[in-house]
């Protein structure tokens, strides 16, 4: 038989990730500390419009770009929270989660050699997915010493001729980095010098704490030059429904409409209807939701440092991403002993990039008591490891 | 603050005040005085443990009462509620809008405990025009926190 299969993907390396969950599914009671998805359930309100929808028999396909109703909503939230104003006919779209809205936007714009630059660490799939768009993905190792963010020299030393795309992805999986409206400031005239098209994947927009997330597309002239992409499943605590949108210049959302059109059809119209109900209300669930995880995240910050971790403070999502370079191990050494002798499962910070090396990935999206037993138990860990050195 | 402390532990008394200072970024002295403040003013009114006691061998009836009464000139409704909610029977006494006056539940250790409550105790008083018992069958949701399923954690061990 003749080889199935396309070069380009097997030549895909799998997701850290992947590796690690294969030895942690081995694990029988393993406390985790390792998801990148909300412990909340969906507010029950939203729940209850997704199954009031079903029983009214809405169970059939909506328009490509999504249900009116709900673009509208997207578009009054997108102004309401960021400032952004989109005409919900023409710049906004509804997609299966925030990632296929980042598949689309890189497969629309992307001609073959065309350079994307990824600062990373950061999300699994902005790497892979330029790839399959014909795109060539440019690293850009971001540092421990500026918290995590890109920097205007980084950015700048980073730009070909080739260089058509930047992904910005702001609160950030896994660093819980944020850029503040002075830190994008920086950024914003080369993009526009440049003449870059942004990704900014604004999915853990609702959850920074202390100051408002501030979308780069609210900065004049960066409208006409930004993909803003937002979703549900980290803000409502909505993963499993997979519902994301976009929003964007007219001229480029209509070119991602197209391939959404042929690929997908349309998002889930279950989903969608409970998307109109979290837009509407779910302000209030929202900020119990941040509440929460903001009293978690300083007694997660607070153990780590007790256990001598260095770890610059996280604003946004719900990782605290702490330096193990002074253990003499890998991070995924750390991860994997840790989970041996302690039974706890932590993401290593090379999962997402080879900078994350001499890090790792802890996530709070977990109840209080879960994040004490593992975190006592990391610390006996630093402890005992400390001391052989 | 106050606010802040205050929701932090009204779903769980038993967060110590050294949890409680990391969690709101502030010292443990606060939090402790903020606590013992609120205690003083009677904001903070008990911690008392919320127990399903269905799940417990021990007789148990829970009964919302309707109850109408006559309110006192001068004092309204404070005076009559004020000789109700003194029996250590009763555990919750509201002034209600709408088709009555009193809501009372009452917690007894059987339907005729209960029952002669009403009939010896509550009716009988002078202000007491009328009264409506309902049982309890089953309790679901106390506090804001459900009594019957514990769910647990169905998601991935590690995700992305
Ligand atoms: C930074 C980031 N972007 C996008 C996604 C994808 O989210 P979804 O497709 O559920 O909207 C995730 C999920 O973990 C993420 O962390």
């Amino acid at each position: 038989m003749r080889n199935p299969l396309s070069k380009s993907v097997v030549n895909i390396q799998p997701s850290g990730i992947r590796k690690f969950f294969d030895i942690v599914s081995e694990m029988k009671d393993a406390i985790s500390l390792g998801v990148g998805e909300p412990d909340f359930d969906t507010p029950w309100h939203i729940r209850e419009e997704g199954i009031y929808s079903l029983e009214k028999g809405r169970t059939f396909y909506t328009s490509n770009a999504g249900l009116k109703e709900l673009k509208v909503e997207i578009s009054n939230y997108l102004y309401r929270r960021f400032d952004l104003n989109y005409d919900y006919n023409k710049e906004v779209m509804v997609t299966v989660g925030g990632s296929e809205a980042i598949d689309i936007a890189l497969r629309a714009m992307l001609e073959p050699g065309d350079e994307v630059l990824i600062p990373q660490p950061c999300y699994v799939s902005y790497h892979p997915c330029t790839i399959l768009a014909g795109g060539v993905p440019v690293v850009i190792d971001l540092k421990g010493e500026n918290d995590f963010k890109l920097t205007r020299q980084e950015l700048i030393d980073s730009i070909t001729d080739k260089t058509k795309v930047l992904i910005l992805a702001f609160p950030n999986n896994p660093t819980g980095a944020i850029m503040d409206h002075d830190d994008l400031l920086k950024i914003v005239d080369v993009i526009i010098e440049k003449d870059l098209i942004v990704i900014s994947d604004e999915i853990y927009s609702e959850l920074t704490y202390g100051s408002k997330h501030v979308s780069i597309a609210s900065f004049p002239g960066m409208k006409e030059r930004t993909i803003v992409i937002n979703g549900f499943s980290k803000s409502y605590a909505m993963t499993g429904w997979r519902l994301g949108y976009a929003a964007g210049p007219a001229l480029i959302l209509e070119q991602m409409i197209k391939i959404h059109q042929f690929a997908i059809m349309c998002a889930p119209t279950t989903s969608q209807y409970a998307g109109v109900e979290a837009l509407k209300s779910g302000d209030p669930d929202v900020e119990m939701m941040r509440d929460a995880y903001d009293k978690r995240r300083r007694f997660v910050v607070h153990s780590l440092r007790k256990m001598g971790l260095e770890c610059f403070e996280p604003y946004g999502a719900f990782y605290v991403f702490p330096c193990i370079k002074g253990l003499n191990m890998t991070a995924d050494e750390f991860a994997t002993k840790l989970l041996q002798e302690e039974k706890v499962a932590v993401v290593p910070g090379t999962a997402f990039g080879d900078c994350g090396e001499g890090y790792l990935r802890i996530s709070y999206a977990y109840s209080m008591d879960n994040l004490k037993i593992a975190l006592e138990r990391m610390q006996n860990f630093v402890d005992r490891h400390r001391s052989e050195k | 603050m106050r606010e802040k402390i205050l929701t932090a532990i009204d779903k769980n008394s038993k967060v110590s005040v050294a949890d409680l200072a990391i969690m709101l970024g502030i010292t443990e002295e606060e939090v402790a005085n903020t606590i013992k403040e609120l205690e003083d003013e009677t904001i903070i009114c008990g911690y008392p443990t919320l127990i399903n006691w269905d799940k417990v061998h021990c007789e148990r009836v829970t009964a919302l009462i309707e109850v109408k009464v006559t309110p006192q000139r001068g004092l309204g409704f404070d005076k009559i509620a004020e000789r109700i909610y003194q029996f250590s029977e009763v555990q919750s006494v509201y002034l209600m809008s709408g088709g009555f006056d009193l809501t009372v539940i009452i917690e007894g250790k059987s339907m005729r405990e209960v029952a002669n409550f009403v009939s010896e105790k509550l009716a009988p008083m002078d202000a007491v025009l009328s009264t409506g018992t309902h049982f309890v069958l089953k309790k679901y949701k106390e506090h804001g926190l459900p009594l019957v399923q514990t769910k647990h954690d169905e998601r991935m061990l590690i995700t992305p």
